[in-house]
């Protein structure tokens, strides 16, 4: 079974976090929203394993 | 008194006074069919050419105005040619393979069915239904002409049933007056709102969804020039709703379908002007004549089971779906083909009562999978909550630029066949390599042989059909014959990839409707036996 990467894979962490929110600077709630949707549809297609996908959509709905 | 709900487009089926009506005590009839719609029409055909006798009663003369199903499917119109009519039906339907999905203004993307070669059916025909059910009614008077004993009743409206130990006593109302007759096995074809599923009160579950379609066929007048193609609107900005869809059929007649919300005035939004209205903000200014338009709203509902003792539900009694896919009509016919053969079997003492059960799984599959499949595409074109409505836009946009987002488009899934996965009546599927298109459960692929179609030599009564190697040209167990089609893959590589796969040889066992019931790398005849055995519920 292939596995989700939880370990931290991101190389500058804080770049990345103020790159993310920036993408939604100035915006609406309605506008960030459609980005946050489109974002998720374009991050899911590029893993595509759907193995992976489920322990991500698992991840994210524990509280 | 019997009171008709729909006008005739053909009155094809006149009432004529029966001797049953004279008769005092209530004739038996082996089978009786409610409902000579497309579904009871075509159940009567496989029954007649299986030479069993059948009797069709329709509360009304004929086949309704009124289009209601355009898309027939391939799998569909093999069925309709197993019966002696896909040729007819094809000649007349509209081929289309472009489809076009636009949200709001912009045009999302366009796709092609892009036709597989080796087919004698495409993919889908458009036909006004009435067209449809006039191929199967004109087959049924050819087939009456050569003897088949089939027989239709116009204006005799079933009014009660009774269930009794080995058979279900019905009166009858007609123009004369009400009379009795009784029948062995009684099928069920009498439409969505089933007054026999009532009558036996029997449940129909599942969801209704709350919103309404206006549907209006048009003659295109002048010179406006619309493409044999399939344009869906997402919240089209012309006129209001949520979706519309544009297709071709045939004699110039477009068909436009507008989503306008639950809390609509039938009534009022039936007026020629309000049609008109929104007809003329979605054209702009092109000249049409108004053929037919209706209001309707859908469910996505199924019966528990198809079989009830010695009463059989097949179409949109048996269950209903949202017309986004095109799988009412359709998926009847595969509900005909599947039962017409089982209930021959065991009309003739062939094969035990049990068989008949598996109609109903094999079918209740059917059904799930086609509700689910409209359903989905319904929750797509319709979002139910915010978050779903974020998302559906998200698709859309992509879509426009980004290619792996236009799987994600939903505007209907087209009618497919159903393939019995673990069906009740599967033998082995023990040809190693085999392809996954011709496994077990799965209904037949078309395919060219020797300047004729491979479909067209199957179907009826069960056969062995080999490839690359032989077995005896015909087998009797039991008293089911099984007779043998042999055919070469050499030089025929659509074959050798539909039938063979990785294998070098093989041996299908096709069921009477054209399902593979197992499949092997070569002939054994105690296999066949088995194999033969367990797809007619033998133990
Ligand atoms: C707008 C719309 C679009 C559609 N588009 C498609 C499509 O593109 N493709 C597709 O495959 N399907 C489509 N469908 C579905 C399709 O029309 C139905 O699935 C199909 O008509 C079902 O056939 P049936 O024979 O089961 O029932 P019906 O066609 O309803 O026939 C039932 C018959 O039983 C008779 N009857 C009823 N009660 C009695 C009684 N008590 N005694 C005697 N007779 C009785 C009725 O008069 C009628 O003739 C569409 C439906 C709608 C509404």
């Amino acid at each position: 079974m292939n596995t989700l990467n939880t370990d931290a894979n991101i190389a500058k962490p804080d770049d990345f976090y103020a790159r993310l929110l920036a993408l939604h600077e100035g915006k609406s709630k309605s506008e960030s929203d459609a980005i946050n949707a489109r974002l998720v549809l374009i991050l899911c297609n590029h893993i595509g394993d759907s193995e992976v996908l489920e322990q991500a959509f698992e991840l994210a709905c524990e509280n | 008194m019997l009171q008709d709900r729909y006008q005739l487009a053909h009155k094809v089926y006149p009432y004529e006074r029966s001797p049953d009506q004279d008769r005092d005590s209530a004739v038996r009839h082996p089978v009786v069919i409610v409902g000579g719609g497309p579904i009871g029409v075509a159940l009567a055909l496989d029954l007649g050419q299986q030479n069993i006798p059948v009797l069709v009663l329709d509360d009304h003369e004929g086949i309704g105005l009124g289009s209601r199903a355009i898309c027939f499917a391939k799998r569909c119109l093999e069925i309709a040619d197993r019966y002696g009519c896909g040729e007819p039906m094809l000649e007349k339907g509209v081929v289309w393979n472009l489809g076009k999905v636009f949200h709001k203004d912009a045009k999302v993307f366009e796709f092609n069915l892009l036709p597989e070669s080796g087919h004698q059916f495409p993919a889908f025909i458009n036909l006004q239904q009435p067209y449809f059910e006039l191929c199967l009614v004109e087959r049924l008077r050819a087939l009456q002409a050569e003897g088949a004993p089939i027989e239709i009743r116009g204006k005799n409206s079933v009014e009660a049933v009774d269930v009794r130990n080995d058979h279900a006593a019905l009166d009858v109302m007609t123009p004369d007056g009400p009379y009795k007759i009784e029948a062995d096995w009684l099928v069920a074809c009498d439409g969505a709102n089933s007054p026999l599923r009532d009558m036996l009160g029997l449940g129909f579950t599942g969801k209704v969804f709350q919103d309404s379609f206006l549907i209006a066929d048009i003659r295109m007048k002048g010179d406006a020039e619309f493409p044999t193609e399939r344009w869906f609107w997402f919240e089209p900005s012309h006129g209001e709703g949520a979706s519309t869809l544009l297709h071709k059929q045939p004699d110039d007649i477009w068909r436009v379908d507008f989503q306008i919300g639950w809390d609509v005035d039938r009534t009022e939004e039936l007026k020629e002007a309000n049609v008109r209205r929104r007809l003329d903000a979605f054209l702009g200014g092109a000249s049409y004549e108004l053929v037919w338009s209706s209001i309707y709203t859908f469910q996505c509902k199924r019966m528990d089971s198809f079989r009830h003792d010695r009463i059989l539900f097949a179409g949109d009694a048996a269950h209903q779906v949202s017309p986004f896919g095109a799988r009412g009509a359709n998926s009847g016919m595969q509900d005909v083909d599947n039962l017409g053969w089982k209930l021959g079997l065991v009309i003739q003492g062939l094969a035990p009562e049990v068989l008949l059960d598996t109609y109903s799984e094999e079918r209740v599959y059917g059904a799930d999978e086609n509700i689910l499949n409209s359903t989905r595409s319904t929750d797509f074109i319709t979002p139910k909550t915010e978050i779903s409505k974020i998302f559906r836009d998200a698709v859309l946009t992509l879509a426009r630029k980004a290619k792996f987002a236009r799987p994600l488009v939903n505007s209907g899934r087209l009618s497919i066949p159903c393939i019995y996965d673990d069906g009740p009546l599967n033998g082995p599927d023990a040809l190693e390599g085999g392809p996954a298109v011709t496994r077990v459960g799965a209904p037949m692929v078309d395919a060219p042989v020797d300047g004729a179609w491979l479909l067209g030599q199957f179907g009826g009564g069960f056969c062995l059909l080999t490839i690359n190697t032989e077995a005896p040209e015909i087998l009797d167990f039991g008293g089911i014959p099984v007779s043998c089609v042999s055919v070469s893959a050499h030089d025929n590589p659509e074959l050798g990839e539909r039938y063979l796969g990785a294998a070098k040889t093989a041996v299908y066992l096709i069921r009477p409707d054209q399902h593979v019931a197992a499949r092997w790398d070569s002939f054994d005849e105690t296999e066949v036996r088995k194999a033969l055995h367990t797809a007619i519920g033998r133990t």
